[in-house]
């Protein structure tokens, strides 16, 4: 299916539920995308799926920065990818997809960015 | 290019590799082609580390032969192959595999063989010479046998207490006997020990079970079969002493394999040896002797440096040039389970004139001597016993002037700092392959070198002996040669300065402490080892709890192991591998039930794969109910302490290995560590549980345990090292404690014990004298520390599944916890199920 399709916001859970520096799977329109809350209070949504292993797996890696970038270690053979952009920093040929993420009051809602 | 000349060499020892080496650096235009012919099964190796042996060093990692050293064309090696006959008229050799050989050039590097004395019975079985692997392994069977047969240690003397006796006690002591050790000087060491020191050696190396029996030898050796079921041999001693013995290693020193040269014409040395002139050439202007068998001087050298100075000279000369041997260091440094042994220069004070200041310490258990000339400006010799830290300053000062007062340079307090600065570049530093501080420095400067293995690896220097090691690192740290420590981007420190950081600050969160000691907001380098740091230093709670969270391994954070496809494996925890029928069958309930593939570990654990992440919780609990706790088979802490059936079963077993194992498991489990931690314990000599392999390893004796430490399974193993020898049980633990509390405290991130031992400065002694004697005065805090560990212990899955803001973690989606991640697919193999490859997108 390569037709655009109109993408709408989709709450996924409270602001609360979102321990710093630490990611959560969520499942938008189908797909998996990993949701982060920064220690600085930001959020970055970004696609769950570590493109090194195949596994849905980028929400439970571990949160930083790499200079002034947020980043996200992968699980599984550690690449680090930069949280804004889903550039891979340790293989630049590489990224992940990013999605749109905002705060509604409590509620945290994000929106898939790209075809599906 | 013209037709290179042949070169043969006969002996693949120490001494004969070096000169391939040798040539092979210098040879840049191929002038030679190279045979080397050795008469031993294997390849060169270090006999100068010969116990260590014994010590878990394997065969492999006395090899001195580089990869690709021997390319088959231009540089071949035959090994099992002796040389028989040497026909100077026609340059031909002929081998044992009846092969005859032309040489333009040929080499005699055949080393010595050890002398027995013509004492009677020296031919029975159960007597041994010490000279090659072999040997090793034939003494090493015998006392296996021996203790098979009897039961109990077996008994060993060694016939010769010079240094090459001392180090064949200590691998008789090595292999768990009190060896008897026979020497017919009035003292140990002769050569190199005069009898202050060798009064203080004897009394150290009694200490350590041995028994010296000096100034007398054996009269006879018998059979004795009269008293026992098995023979044993029984040895008379000229002073009248008897001693019933399982085995016997002659020696008593060494001569010259010469019996070639001999057979040949060439002339040797009236005590033995292949004479050569300086340029190490014999009578016959196409052979050369180096090493053991040649007689430079009028004296046969039974030391590896003048042997490794012949080789050179030789590859020079081969290649056109004129060298002459230097002169020969017979300086000596040993270490006889952990007693420091060092002699140099002049240590006899032979000079005319010569004097000797002293300083012999009881209670420290160290004995200093020093030669100096009659005007006490110059240095000519000195004895160390009990601690030859010095050496490696005072030896390469042996004939230049003294840089202080003698005896402020050997007393133990209100010393003269000795620094590399006061060595003239002309000194050596490494006597072993004869590589001077100038050279040292030229080359840390010309090629940059950064560190130890730089400057091994450039010069030679510190590649045989290791002893002048501590000095190659003060030549780089005096030559402005700084090593990065800084953990990552984020903190300059070390892991091990972390460590204290957080210790005297009592800080207790990674938010404080990289807001004072580092920037950014850290990474999957220092996040963990920080949360390993707080949590081994019990400041924090539950790994899940506040800030700990976030610094969390997805290991850690799901307390469970992450597989390829993004499931989770559990292991649910079985101290020393001993479990019930009923426990065994909840574990197969649960695999049943979740549907887990289901495999035995390494560890003596059952594996249980292919869990969800929302699985787990549920399995948890069902373990729970049964009394288990899930285990940590992942996580930088104690993974398991394995262990053999022991003393209860077993017809061999000692001790009760596995009560052993299961209190040891139980005591340091869920401690964080630097790296991963392995322990095992076996119930007797046999070994079951491959203890030495472990980071701890516990070995049964009759009278105790044998505890080990350093040992490393895996891509790089290592044998572990010997640490302490047949203590209680309380004895053990407390040691064990510190032995991890001070890795916890000091190793690298991501070191294991292994790397960690080795990287110790001063080596295992330095651990001993820090875990065993105190020597920091830190013992009382490690202990607390452990204590403290211990006391704080708590089951991380049950405290999982009691807490509802702990147990919202564990969902597939935020929001639809329920839903299983759909790219989880699973297809069944050999009746159970395996994970559908995933699709790799970045290739």
């Amino acid at each position: 299916m390569t037709a655009q399709l109109e993408r709408t916001w989709v709450t996924v859970c409270r602001y609360d539920q979102l321990v710093p520096e630490r990611g959560v799977a969520a499942l938008v329109d189908g797909e998996q995308v990993a949701l982060f809350r920064t220690f600085d209070g930001m959020l970055h949504a970004i696609g769950n799926r570590d493109p090194f292993s195949g596994a849905f797996v980028l929400s439970r890696g571990i949160v930083g920065s790499a200079g002034d970038a947020p980043t996200v270690a992968s699980p599984v053979f550690k690449q680090v990818f930069d949280l804004r952009t889903g550039r891979c920093l340790s293989d630049s040929a590489v990224t992940v997809p990013v999605h749109e993420v905002r705060r509604r009051g409590d509620a945290v809602e994000i929106r898939l960015r790209g075809s599906g | 290019m013209a037709t290179p000349r042949h070169l043969v060499v006969i002996g693949n020892g120490p001494v004969g590799q070096r000169l391939v080496d040798a040539l092979r650096q210098r040879d840049t235009a191929g002038e030679w082609r190279i045979t080397v012919l050795g008469e031993e099964p294997r390849q060169a190796y270090d006999r100068v580390a010969l116990s260590s042996y014994f010590d878990g060093v394997s065969a492999a990692e006395l090899d001195l032969v580089e990869d690709g050293c021997y390319d088959d064309q231009t540089r071949v090696l035959c090994l099992d192959e002796a040389v028989v006959e040497l026909r100077r008229d026609a340059r031909i050799v002929t081998t044992s595999r009846g092969r005859s050989i032309g040489y333009d050039a040929l080499v005699l590097a055949t080393g010595s063989s050890p002398f027995v004395p013509p004492v009677p019975g020296r031919e029975l079985p159960g007597c041994f010479v010490y000279r090659t692997l072999d040997d090793l392994d034939a003494i090493r069977s015998a006392a296996e046998t021996a203790a098979a047969l009897r039961g109990g240690r077996p008994a060993g003397m060694v016939l010769g207490g010079g240094l090459l006796g001392l180090e064949a006690a200590r691998a008789l002591r090595l292999l768990g006997m009190s060896p008897h050790v026979v020497e017919l000087a009035p003292r140990l060491m002769p050569i190199q020990v005069d009898e202050g020191g060798g009064a203080l050696l004897r009394q150290m190396i009694e200490a350590l079970d041995v028994t010296v029996h000096v100034g007398t030898s054996v009269e006879r050796i018998v059979r004795d079969t009269s008293r026992w079921n098995e023979p044993r041999l029984l040895a008379t001693l000229t002073n009248g002493v008897e001693l019933d013995l399982d085995l016997v290693v002659f020696s008593a020193g060494i001569r010259p394999r010469d019996e070639l040269a001999r057979r040949a014409d060439l002339p040797v040395g009236p005590r033995g040896g292949v004479v050569v002139d300086a340029g190490c050439r014999t009578e016959d202007d196409a052979i050369y002797a180096i090493g053991e068998c040649a007689c430079i001087d009028g004296v046969a050298y039974g030391l590896v440096a003048p042997g490794f100075a012949m080789a050179e000279v030789v590859a020079d000369r081969l290649l056109g040039g004129a060298a002459t041997f230097p002169g020969a260091d017979t300086s000596t440094k040993l270490k006889l389970l952990g007693v420091d042994v060092a002699s140099f220069g002049d240590a006899h004070a032979a000079t005319e004139g010569a004097l000797e200041v002293t300083v012999n310490n009881p209670v420290e258990r160290t004995y200093a001597k020093l030669v100096v000339s009659d005007d006490a400006q110059t240095l000519l010799g000195g004895v160390l016993v009990g601690d030859a830290s010095k050496y490696a300053l005072l030896r390469p000062l042996v004939g230049g002037p003294l840089p202080g007062d003698p005896l402020a340079l050997i007393s133990p307090a209100g010393a003269v700092e000795l620094g590399a600065g006061s060595m003239p570049d002309s000194a050596q530093v490494c006597s072993c392959n004869a590589v001077t501080k100038g050279t040292i420095c030229s080359a840390i400067v010309e090629h940059g070198l950064t560190d130890v293995a730089g400057v091994k690896a450039c010069t030679r220097a510190g590649t045989s002996c290791g002893s002048c090691v501590p000095m190659l690192k003060t030549l780089l740290t005096e030559a402005g040669v700084e090593q990065s420590t800084a953990l990552c981007e984020h903190f300059a420190h070390s892991r091990a300065e972390l460590f204290e950081i957080v210790q005297v600050t009592g800080i207790t969160t990674f938010t404080e402490l990289i807001e004072r000691h580092g920037t950014g907001r850290g990474c999957d380098i220092c996040k963990p080892a920080v949360a390993s740091i707080l949590a081994s230093q019990s400041k924090v709670g539950h790994v899940l709890d506040g800030e700990s969270a976030a610094l969390q391994d997805t290991n850690d954070h799901f307390l469970a192991n992450l597989q390829k496809n993004g499931t989770y494996s559990v292991v649910p925890r079985i101290p020393g591998g001993e479990i019930t029928p009923e426990k065994l069958l909840v574990i197969a309930e649960v695999a049943r039930d979740f549907d887990l593939y289901t495999k035995i570990t390494g560890g003596q654990r059952i594996d249980l794969f292919g869990a969800r992440v929302e699985q787990l919780p549920a399995i948890w609990a069902r373990l729970v109910d049964a009394g288990f706790e899930s285990g940590h088979a992942y996580g930088k802490a104690l993974r398991t302490v394995k262990s053999c059936v022991g003393s209860t079963w077993c017809r061999y077993g000692v001790q009760d290995s596995v009560r052993l194992a299961i209190e040891l498991e139980l005591r340091y489990r869920g401690l964080r560590a630097p790296h991963k931690i392995k322990a095992a314990v076996s119930g007797c000599a046999r070994e079951c549980a491959e203890a030495q392999s472990k980071d701890v390893g516990v070995i049964a004796t009759e009278n105790g345990w044998n505890l080990y430490v350093g040992g490393n399974g895996g891509a790089r193993p290592r044998h572990a090292d010997l640490l302490l020898i047949d203590v209680d049980t309380d004895t053990l633990v407390r040691t064990i404690d510190r032995f991890l509390m001070f890795y916890v405290r000091t190793a690298d991130r991501l070191q294991r014990t292994a790397a960690w031992v080795e990287s110790l400065e001063g080596g295992l002694s330095h651990l001993r004298s820090v875990i065993v004697d105190d020597s920091l005065g830190i013992c009382e805090d490690l202990d607390a520390m452990m204590a403290k560990h211990v006391e704080s212990y708590s089951d991380e899955w049950a405290d999982v599944l009691s807490d509802p803001q702990r147990l919202a973690r564990f969902v597939s989606f935020v929001n639809a916890p329920d839903t299983p991640d759909p790219s989880i697919q699973f297809v069944p193999e050999r009746g159970q199920k395996k994970p559908v490859l995933l699709e790799v997108t970045t290739r």
